[in-house]
This record gives C-alpha cells, structure tokens and sequence, in this order.
C-alpha cells in the first residue's frame, strides 16, 4: 500500500533529524566534559592551599572559637543548597538530586527541624516553583559553567544566613546536595554539611610533615576571620565543578542513549517500509497476472 | 643560591607558579619582602594590591594584582592564595581605566573597588 509506505518514510525523515539533533547534543557534552574536568583540576591547587593553611592555623590554635564553626542547637531551621542544572537532556539527572533533596528534607522534619530550600539551577528552581513551594534563595544561569564569582554570592548568603537566628530568618546548619563525578560512566548524588564546619583531628601517625609554627600578619582571628569564607567559597566551588562535570556526563549519556534508540528505530521503520512496499509490488504483480489469466481465458475462446 | 618556591593562585587557575628570589606583599599593615629563609608567616593580603616576584632565572619581574586572600610562607615555599588574581601582562588597561573611573564616580566610602582597579594598573606597569 503506497500510503503506508509514504507514511513511514515520513516517520524514518523525522526520527533521522531528532538523531541529528541528540548526536549533536552527544558531542557537545563530551567535549564540555573535559572542559569541566580541565576546571576542576584548575581549582584544585587553591582547594589543597586552603586547606594546608587553615589546617596549620587550627593545629596552633588549641581551643580555637568562631562563629562559622560553633553548632547552633537552638536554631531549629535547616538550610539545604540544592545544585541542578539550568537545562533539561540530561536523563535522570536532575531527579536524581532532587528526590535526593526531599529525602533530605523529610529527614529534617523528622528531627522537628524546618528545612529552607536555596536553589541553584534552573530545572529545581521550576520544580519547587511549579510545586508551589517555597525557597529562601536561588541561582541560575551558570550550571554548565561555574564561575568563582557565582560560588562566592551562594557562600556569602548562606554564611550571612548562618549567622543570623531563627527569628531573622537564619538557619543552624547548612546541607549541600550535588553530584559528584566519580567517571564518565558513574555520577553520584552526595549530600555533604557544610556548615558548621567540622575539624577532624587526623591521626598523627608521624609520617606526615609538621607543620611550621606560623607568626600571623596581623593577627590568627584575623587570619581565620578570612580564611574561612574563603573555604567555605571554595568548598561551593568545588561543589559546583563536580555537578557541572556530572551534568555533561549525564546529558552525554542520555544523548547517547537518544542516539542509538533513534537508529534502532529508523532500522525498524526502514523495514516495515521495505516489507510494506515489497507486498504492495508483489499484490500488483498478482493482480497483474490475475488480470493477464482472466483475459487469456476469455479472450481465447 | 637557595631559591623560593612560589604559587600564586585563585580559585579558577594558577595564576603563577615557579622558583623566585624575591617576593613582595602587601598586607593591611604593611609591604613585606620574602626572601629564602624567611620565617613561617601566614599573613592577610590587603585587598587590591599588587604582588611582585622576581623569578629566580633572572627574567622580567613578575607584577599581580591580588583581591581579596592571603599568603603562607613555610620552609621556602610561598603560596598567596587570591579570590582574584590577575597578572599585569594580562590587564586590559582601557578597561581597568574605565573600572578606575566608575569607582571614583561611584565614590562612597567603599574603596575596595577603586583600590583593585588602581592596582590593576600599576601591575600592568602603568600609571594610574
């Protein structure tokens, strides 16, 4: 029949061109995939810097004290930073972090806390907003790149955030979900406290250099006063690398898949077609010779 | 001749990185010179100056400017730690001049803005 095979030719046009389009998509995220690993290795030497120094603060400084690392019990509201994507074709994601993210949040409400929602991304943006929930705070237009700027807004809030009480508005911790880039094949959704900070006393097994009995210019609080913004800042960056490498990964993978279930189909509609204009051919020839038999059986007498 | 091991770095890139025999800071209290053998210091940058390092091969001194951050000096190793860091090769100047002028224009008793900028010139090795 003519007009199946017209119809599935029509089919095969429109599967090839989506194929087009996801292998495009494909090939974009795997190159912005070592992009962002080219970044998060870029960032790692200020990450381990900062972490040296400020490790060799708190080992000089017994008893050390500021607000940034003191619990705060009876602040009962708890803030969760959720870091998603700003654009959709990257599979599961997106929903990965955010069922991770109510999880989270009904843990909260189970400790008779409150959870406050900061955003970063456009796809929970859209989820919370269709949902009708609230959020304190979010960000969006940066998720595939990073930048330092963007992580230091998000840490300047949620350390101002930290600081104030419950009545004005602050939170007594701070929860970060993303998703961290184990592989190109294996991403995984993490949820880290990023605030109050936690100093783990190592064990000194001897092996590792002391470190040196620094002098402060102007002074140690000084010295934290700023540092651990600044850590905080590059915790968030850190953070916002791994997630932006992850998505690549995902988006690729999810194209990939796009890819190859779009050539399987058009293998598919390709043989119907074939199948569907062979029976019409081989009906036509039947008719044909069925016409030529009756004629001949007629016409001869 | 001992040498220092310097690493001038931000968050997104190291900015600088290699063997130097002299390195100029500016903390809120003053500049300070490092030369090998210097005492451990973990001192505070001042926000919006410059950074000078005179490269150990004796090639053309090395001008950055810093925002805000610090610096550790342990056992000939220097690391300055910078949210921003730029080299002075790599400013654009016109627009450094413009971000001078908006932040005079701006005035107010926020000098930070002004103070980066001015620092962006002079590492840049003009004057501002």
């Amino acid at each position: 029949m003519p007009a199946q095979v017209r119809e599935l030719r029509q089919r095969i046009r429109s599967v090839k061109s989506t194929a087009k389009i996801t292998r495009a998509q494909e090939m974009i995220a795997t190159s912005r995939i070592v992009k962002a690993q080219h970044a998060v290795a870029a960032s790692k030497p200020y990450a381990d810097q900062i972490v040296a120094a400020l490790s060799a603060l708190v080992s000089h400084n017994v008893g050390i004290d500021h607000p940034l690392l003191r619990e705060q019990p009876e602040d009962l509201r708890s803030a969760i930073v959720v870091v998603s994507s700003d654009r959709g074709f990257c599979g599961g994601y997106n929903a990965n972090v955010i069922r991770e993210a109510e999880a989270l949040a009904q843990r909260i409400r189970e400790q008779g806390r409150e959870p406050v929602l900061y955003l970063v991304g456009n796809k929970a943006l859209t989820w919370y907003k269709f949902r009708d929930r609230e959020y304190a705070e979010s960000w969006t237009g940066f998720s595939d790149r990073p930048d330092f700027a963007s992580a230091e807004r998000i840490g300047r809030r949620v350390a101002a955030d930290f600081l104030k009480s419950d009545a004005e508005g602050g939170v007594g911790e701070i929860h970060v979900v993303y998703t961290e880039f184990v592989s190109m094949l294996t991403q995984e959704v993490q949820v880290r406290r990023l605030i109050p900070l936690e100093i783990t006393e190592r064990e000194d097994d001897g092996s590792g250099p002391v470190p040196p009995a620094y002098e402060f210019e102007p002074s140690a609080k000084d010295a934290l006063d700023l540092m651990l913004p600044n850590y905080i800042e590059s915790r968030i960056f850190h953070m916002l690398l791994q997630s932006a490498a992850s998505e690549h990964a995902a988006r690729r993978r999810a194209m990939k898949s796009a890819t190859d279930n779009a050539n399987d189909l058009i293998g598919v509609y390709t043989r119907l077609m074939n199948q569907a204009r062979q029976a019409a051919i081989t009906q036509e020839i039947s008719e044909i010779v069925g016409g030529a038999d009756a004629l001949a059986d007629s016409g001869g007498e | 001749m001992a040498t220092l091991k310097v690493g001038l770095v931000s968050p997104e890139r190291e900015v600088w990185s290699g063997e130097a025999k002299l390195v100029v800071a500016q903390t809120i209290e003053g500049q300070l010179g490092i030369l090998p053998g210097h005492a451990p210091v973990l001192g505070v940058l001042l926000d919006g100056s410059v950074v000078t390092i005179e490269p150990a091969d004796g090639s053309e001194k090395v001008h950055a400017m810093v925002g805000s951050g610090f610096f550790s000096i342990a056992g000939d190793e220097v690391s300055v730690l910078a949210e921003q860091a730029e080299l002075g090769a790599e400013v654009d100047v016109d627009e450094a001049r413009q971000a001078l002028a908006d932040a005079l224009a701006a005035g107010g008793p926020d000098t930070t803005a002004e103070r980066r900028a001015r620092a962006r010139l002079t590492a840049a090795g003009v004057a501002a």
